[in-house]
């Protein structure tokens, strides 16, 4: 059976800049708009959900999209983040953003310990070390009780409140937290995706050694890949906590790992709008129909798989048929004359 | 004010050893290559000239031996500070980035030369705006210079054998190179694109690179190359200016039953 | 007491070496790590578990569960990975997949036959033997022997039949063997079926040893095989006997001095020790890395 739908690539796309513009605004206003359509707090606590995994996505994005590196742990930076905030806040009355902040910090710290591996190991065996690193902050929950409360959990998380006005899910306060957070990791990958950091690590996706012979660092790199979906993981995470009340071992746990890797899969790994379509499918399809939630764990596993065989590029995982965009001043500095090749690299050894 | 040049050669390499196992892949190989010639280092298959290429570029590191860049040895020197003194390389298998545009390709090749850091890009401030701009000029500038400037959207694996080629070369010249190793760079053309090929390299000597070149067969080589070593079973078994080389009776018994053809047919 | 941890650590070492020899083989013919060998011997336990409360005598059922998985692999070689390896996939999009299959069988497993434990028939006797003061269990004897035969058994195959010769072939250079005539897919499903036995066979004992089965057994023993493997060198199958028992061994101790709770992070940290120091293991080649 040939690849599905491998010709045909959605031409739904506004064709030029100023129609994605407008449709980026439209879809910004929307989104803003939406707390006062009347949605029940049952489906504004779906869509909460949603952007919770939405940026998850784009964390996993950066490893698995853009660097080429398939972790399974991405759950215990969640919890990292989850874990610090709460306790900070209940237990020592820490101001929630400031909280969060270190709960990203945190992660990060993680985020080096696993990316160091990633000198010595690769592929499928840095897989693994991912996913032993999620199994072990599962088990520190479990054992560290007098931080963690181990498996009893931790009840009762209060909801933050920003200059007196208190952010819960029925005045929209949380929605719009989630919003806000969305819009800045989006920026995030934009931004990244057109830089040298960006570049380097496409280019390890794509080839590692001849990255390195290109001048590379790219242990440096995946480390970094590594560090900056921990951040955003536990930043979202906190948001997690918040929304659900209540969190213990079993929220964090290998599932939500290989859900966030569906979600990435399906909707087209290296993409920014691939990872909304892929968790609005993910994340409420399964609350539309009872006989998709008991399976659902299955259906992430056949997503995977079927993805990889027919269309392993994603739903929306198509490639750009736009030009590359070059600025006005780029292209002056161009017309201008660089000067001749070879003089300007010999004079750049002296 | 430039520096005099202390070392009239760019590249010097002494007494190269390198074995695996034990099979000596490299045995006491020395050449040097000159500003602004073309070196070509030939042999038959598995005598040894990638290996040269990777000792060369820091991807193995010599049992014996010293790599002088200039001045600069290069012994102990990583890939990526190797690639900053100004050595760049082609691969016998062209190893671009499939997956990003021609000119994204060779602005990877001005990572080493780039200064801006990530709060740089993701603020977009600018330092980063300045630099971009000019690397992304230059970039533009190296695939104008090498006739591959309308091809600079499109995606690298969707461009022609020898297209693809030449943008390999031109991610090499821009990491700042001034010394191009090239790795059979005509492997998998027929004749006439091997003979396009090889008035490609003859420009990029007259814009002032000098170039060290694999090569298997010696008659592609032979009208561009100012200079000519053989390898065999990893030693140097004859060298000097291509005409003296392909008479020499120690190079024509170790190709004999092979690719060699000195008539240049 | 010492002695009697090394006996149980070497009965569960040599389980574990029957799990570990399908990641080395199916590593050594396609230089792929199956992510889903876990849930192929979790899938062979239940199986036979399955067949047994369906009142088919307890041999029976495990003769049936060993072919029934030994077919699973074959199933999840031509559906899932044979199509990415003609399409020359990336082995990011393997690896992906093998995730996806490991997910797909445990769910499944889960969804049909429920996630809690369930007990599992004893294979042998009980009762024990006195070699030189110390007592060894019939099962643990029993368990050592089945493995330590099985094991000879697929030694024999891989070095003193064509089959096998045809497999070693195919593992050294994948290319050349198909163009000596070897047939490759055969070769290759064939890996994968002795693979799912082996799982199969270790999952039976395994499970009677702890006199129970749940459908996420895999992952635990998985990692431990994996961790095996890796230790003796993957795609070496002494290896994978030396890595096997390496680990059974570490594991008993580990729980005896530590506590149990320690049990499974053995597995783990040798994993990493090993990943970390000499990735190849005791007797992996090392690889040349070429460009």
């Amino acid at each position: 059976m040939k690849k599905l739908f491998s010709k045909f690539d959605f031409p739904k796309l506004p064709k030029n800049d100023k129609l994605k513009i407008v449709f980026l605004i439209l879809a910004l206003t929307f989104l803003i708009a939406l707390p006062f359509f009347g949605f029940s707090n049952y489906w504004m606590n779906n869509l909460v959900k949603v952007g919770v995994y939405i940026v998850l996505a784009l964390a996993l994005n950066i490893l698995v999209g853009y660097t080429g590196l398939v972790s399974l742990g991405q759950a215990g930076f969640v919890a990292i983040g989850a874990y610090t905030m709460t306790v900070l806040v209940k237990d020592y009355q820490v101001n929630f953003f400031v909280s969060v902040l270190i709960g990203g910090l945190i992660a990060a710290i993680f985020g080096v310990l696993l990316g160091l591996p990633s000198l010595r190991v690769r592929g499928t065996y840095l897989t693994l070390i991912t996913l032993g690193f999620g199994e072990i902050i599962r088990t520190i929950i479990i054992v560290w009780e007098p931080v963690t409360s181990g498996p009893m959990g931790i009840r009762n998380i209060p909801t933050p409140s920003l200059f007196g006005l208190e952010l819960s899910l029925s005045n929209g306060g949380l929605y719009y937290l989630v919003l806000a957070l969305l819009i800045l990791v989006v920026l995030f990958s934009h931004f990244l995706f057109r830089s040298k950091t960006g570049r380097a690590f496409r280019a390890i996706k794509v080839d590692e050694p001849a990255s390195i012979m290109m001048g590379i660092n790219t242990t440096y790199y995946k480390t970094l890949a590594f560090v900056l979906a921990a951040v955003i993981s536990g930043l979202a995470g906190s948001i997690y906590a918040i929304q659900l009340g209540y969190i213990d071992q079993n929220t964090f746990t290998f599932d939500m790992s290989t859900l966030i890797l569906s979600i990435v899969i399906l909707g087209g790994m290296g993409t920014i709008r691939g990872m909304f379509i892929g968790a609005i499918i993910l994340v409420l399809l399964p609350e539309v129909s009872r006989a998709l939630m008991a399976y659902r764990f299955v259906l992430y596993g056949v997503i995977l798989v079927i993805m990889m065989r027919f269309r392993p590029q994603g739903i929306l995982g198509w490639k750009p048929k736009k030009p590359y965009h070059v600025t006005k001043n780029a292209r002056m500095l161009f017309e201008q004359g660089h000067g001749e090749l070879v003089k300007l690299n010999i004079s750049n050894q002296e | 004010m430039k520096k005099p040049i202390m070392n009239k050669n760019i590249l010097e390499v002494k007494n190269l050893s390198l074995s695996f196992g034990g099979i000596k892949a490299v045995d006491d190989v020395s050449f040097n290559v000159g500003h602004n010639e073309v070196v070509s280092l030939i042999g038959p298959n598995g005598a040894g000239k990638t290996t040269i290429f990777n000792l060369l570029t820091g991807f193995y590191k010599p049992d014996h031996g010293e790599i002088f860049k200039g001045d600069k040895k290069l012994n102990d020197k990583s890939p990526q500070e190797i690639v900053k003194t100004g050595i760049s390389r082609t691969f016998q298998n062209i190893r671009l980035f499939s997956d990003m545009r021609v000119i994204e390709n060779v602005l990877v090749g001005t990572h080493i030369r780039t200064k801006y850091s990530l709060f740089d890009s993701t603020f977009r401030t600018r330092k980063y705006r300045k630099e971009e701009d000019s690397n992304t000029a230059y970039a533009m500038t190296i695939l104008s210079t090498l006739g591959l400037f309308d091809k600079k959207d499109q995606f690298a694996s969707n461009l022609p054998y020898g297209d693809q080629r030449k943008v390999e070369i031109a991610r090499a010249i821009a990491t700042g190179a001034e010394l191009l190793l090239l790795d059979e760079p005509a492997a998998g053309m027929n004749t006439n694109e091997s003979i396009e090929l090889m008035d490609f390299v003859k420009y990029l000597k007259s814009l002032g690179f000098t170039i060290l070149l694999i090569e298997h067969d010696m008659s592609v080589v032979m009208n561009i190359s100012d200079r000519v070593y053989v390898l065999d079973n990893g030693s140097l078994i004859s060298e000097g200016i291509p005409s003296v080389v392909a008479n020499d009776a120690n190079v024509i018994e170790a190709y004999l039953g092979g690719t060699l053809n000195v008539n240049n047919q | 007491m010492i002695v009697q941890q090394i006996f149980n650590g070497l009965t569960l070492g040599m389980s574990y070496a029957l799990i570990a020899v399908g990641y080395s083989m199916v590593f050594g013919i396609l230089r792929l790590v199956n992510f889903s060998h876990g849930a192929i011997y979790a899938f062979g336990a239940n199986i036979v578990l399955l067949l047994v409360s369906l009142e088919l005598g307890i041999l029976p059922a495990i003769l049936l569960g060993i072919l029934f998985t030994g077919i699973l692999g074959i199933v999840i070689d031509k559906l899932a990975l044979e199509p990415l390896r003609k399409q020359n996939a990336a082995s990011i999009t393997s690896l992906i997949t093998t995730i996806g299959i490991s997910n797909i069988i445990t769910n499944l497993l889960i969804a049909f036959l429920g996630s809690q434990k369930k007990s599992f028939p004893t294979l042998f006797p009980d009762g024990s033997i006195t070699i030189l003061n110390f007592q060894i269990t019939y099962t643990q004897l029993g368990m050592f022997v089945v493995s330590l035969l099985l094991l000879v058994a697929l030694m024999l195959i891989v070095n003193k039949t064509t089959l096998g010769l045809a497999m070693r072939a195919s593992e050294t250079n994948i290319k050349a063997a198909k163009l000596m005539g070897v047939n490759v897919n055969f070769v290759i499903s064939f890996t994968f079926f002795l693979g799912g036995v082996s799982a199969a066979i270790a999952g039976a004992l395994i499970s009677s040893y702890y006199s129970m089965a749940y459908p996420n057994m895999g992952y635990m023993s998985g990692l431990k095989a994996f961790s095996a493997a890796v230790l003796g060198g993957i795609g070496s199958l002494p290896g994978a006997i030396i890595g096997g028992l390496t680990v059974g061994i570490s594991e008993s101790l580990a729980a005896t001095f530590f506590g149990s709770e320690f049990r499974d992070s053995v597995a783990f940290v040798i994993l990493i020790i090993v990943l970390l120091i000499r990735p190849r293991g005791f007797f992996g080649k090392k690889e040349i890395k070429k460009l």
